[in-house]
């Protein structure tokens, strides 16, 4: 007769005894004679509708039954069936210490709790969760404002800047009256208007090495709407240390990238782009502008993204890369894999501490002493001591239209290499563009090829009108 | 009750700490002592869980025979088991309570930044709808 070995929590119902003989030609046929022989095993191994509970192993030698044919599965007379408790728990999830909803929460998110993805265990998911927002800019305003309205109950935002006119054709948190005052103050204002239930948490700081983990470390999702590379390593390193998600954007003229980025479940930032592209050579948006609405494509894809991941529903973008291009309305994806030699996330990482992404980036600290850099302020003295220098503009001929240096010598960038023979290595040269990025990269290119006496101007055509001409439009 | 000495907790909260922020789990063996569940040896297993081990613990089948096997080479009994609870209470989850086995102990260690805090021990009601607490013997000296 084959025999079932009963583990230690089961022995008590079979009169204390380690194994019982049980007829039957088959595992269901010997686990019925098993609870027909002692009734009160039935409810510690079979549910209400009858089926072998969850947590309940049921081993033929070394063989899970339900690997081979389940109930069905034929025994002969000295074989030995081992019931194997699976031992299972775990501290409560946030579906267990979610919030509970008000009758008014009740009705804000009647449109949520009638989908039954969503329903009342999601809608007190979203209220428990702590999202992060690094920047209150371009793609923070769409993630932020749908954010508070979908009912995430603690919202950061991390964000130092004011509010300046250019920020209004796309940063829709902020609004005409709003220019000069901080990012945050309005952000706040904004999103306690558009849901008073969400608890905004305002981060007054540049995000850096020294705080990025201490402020991390409370969220449970971070997004990334900010638009230069120190910060996006920096986001994503300190999320891959402290184990968080990291929903990612980025923006420039018509097209858009996103990801989720969790090193648990997939690749990182640093997978997909192991080191930053040398300075100057992706422009930022400030230097290449950027459609006002592009950022709400994305900035939406993000706040969608983040939603998700709270709610634990669909399939995240983890592992893949959205590339966005507005113009041909076009939305393609990419597989993004794990880099098995990835320094932060891979099986044999060095990293284990934030480092300087400044220096990562190869961005140093302005350098006041610079041979090769020059303040506004220099080149007005320049100018008006009368000075034999050439002044090149390498900014594009459509920027030149809008404002202009007078005087200045005009060769985009891209067009420099094929028109050097136009200047003259023995002449003092000040390159400027917009902000100063592309010009450091004409100066670096106009050095290497016999032009030493090439300087970049700190700031480009924006310093010069902020801080010496006025009447020069800032763009 | 159960009985715990200091020496065994201290196995068990060190086991907490060291895999904080992900939860620990382990198997109590002993013998009863004048009745009292009386925990001899806190053995770490190892927590199968592929994914979300900061929030569950899963004891894989063969391992669990193999502790029981080490019971009876050693004439002790499996009393229980233990896991950690990082950065949340020591009070059982319902989650707990689903796959709880009657006849065992939960023994539930709150791990706190990383730090071991509180240490709770629970049984399974016969009708399965509630964990109740019991007391934890520490002081007893178990041989």
């Amino acid at each position: 007769m084959p025999k079932i070995a009963l583990p230690t929590p089961l022995r008590p119902y079979a009169g204390g005894r380690d194994a019982v003989d049980a007829a039957g030609a088959t595992v269901g046929e010997v686990l019925a004679e098993l609870t027909a022989q002692h009734p009160t095993l039935q409810r510690h191994l079979f549910d209400e509708a009858g089926r072998l509970r969850s947590f309940v192993n049921v081993y033929k030698g070394d063989e899970d039954v339900r690997f081979l044919q389940g109930p069905a599965t034929p025994l002969q007379e000295h074989d030995t069936l081992f019931i194997v408790p699976s031992i299972a728990g775990g501290a409560p999830t946030t579906e267990e210490t979610a919030p509970a909803l008000s009758h008014d929460e009740i009705r804000r998110y009647s449109r949520h709790l009638i989908i039954p993805e969503v329903g009342l265990s999601g809608q007190r998911k979203l209220k428990g969760a702590k999202v992060l927002c690094v920047g209150a800019g371009g793609l923070g305003s769409p993630l932020s404002l749908y954010l508070a309205a979908a009912g995430v109950g603690t919202l950061g935002i991390v964000d130092f800047d004011v509010v300046d006119d250019s920020n209004l054709q796309r940063q829709i948190l902020h609004g005409t009256r709003d220019v000069g005052r901080k990012k945050l103050v309005s952000a706040e204002e904004r999103l306690r208007d558009i849901n008073p239930h969400v608890r905004v948490v305002p981060h007054e700081t540049r995000l850096s090495s020294a705080n990025a983990l201490e402020i991390l470390r409370d969220y449970d999702v971070i997004a990334d709407g900010t638009d230069n590379f120190p910060t996006r390593y920096l986001v994503n390193d300190a999320c891959v240390l402290l184990g968080k998600p990291n929903v990612y954007a980025s923006i420039y003229r018509f097209e858009g990238q996103a990801s989720v980025f969790f090193a648990e479940k997939g690749p990182c930032y640093r997978c997909l782009y192991r080191e930053p592209p040398p300075p100057g050579l992706v422009p930022s948006c400030a230097e290449g502008g950027v459609l006002g609405i592009l950022p709400g494509l994305l900035g939406v894809i993000q706040a969608t993204e983040t939603v998700k991941l709270i709610l634990g529903i669909g399939e995240p973008l983890i592992g893949r890369l959205l590339l966005v291009d507005a113009l041909g309305l076009q939305f393609r994806e990419l597989k993004l894999r794990k880099d098995p030699d990835c320094v932060l996330c891979g099986p044999h990482a060095t990293q284990r501490t934030l480092i300087d992404y400044d220096q990562f980036c190869g961005i140093g600290p302005a350098d006041p002493g610079s041979t090769t850099d020059m303040t506004v302020e220099e080149l007005k003295a320049k100018l008006d001591r009368g000075d034999a220098f050439v002044l090149l503009d390498v900014r594009e001929p459509h920027e030149v239209e809008i404002a202009a240096i007078p005087g200045a010598v005009h060769i985009p960038l891209r067009q420099l290499p094929e028109h050097l023979d136009r200047l003259d290595p023995a002449e003092d040269l000040v390159v400027h563009c917009k902000m100063g990025p592309r010009s450091a990269r004409a100066v670096k290119l106009l050095r290497e090829a016999g032009f030493t006496r090439a300087r970049n101007l700190t700031g480009g055509i924006d310093a010069w009108a902020e801080r010496i001409d006025p009447s020069v439009p800032r763009y | 009750m159960i009985a715990l000495d200091e020496a065994r907790a201290a196995v068990i909260r060190e086991h907490g700490r060291r895999t904080y922020p992900e939860e620990c789990c382990g198997a109590l063996l002993g013998r009863f002592v004048d009745g009292i569940a009386t925990v001899e040896a806190a053995r770490a297993i190892a927590n199968v869980r592929e994914d979300g081990r900061r929030r569950r613990f899963l004891v894989d089948p063969r391992d669990y025979l193999e502790v029981e096997r080490e019971a009876d080479r050693q004439g002790l009994t499996v009393l229980g088991f233990y896991h950690s609870h990082p950065d949340h209470p020591a009070a059982p989850s319902d989650f707990d309570r689903r796959h709880a086995w009657p006849n065992l102990h939960y023994v539930i260690v709150a791990v706190e930044a990383g730090v071991p805090r509180e240490m709770t021990s629970w049984l399974l009601s016969e009708d399965r709808s509630i964990m109740r607490e019991e007391s934890i013997l520490l002081a007893r000296r178990t041989a």
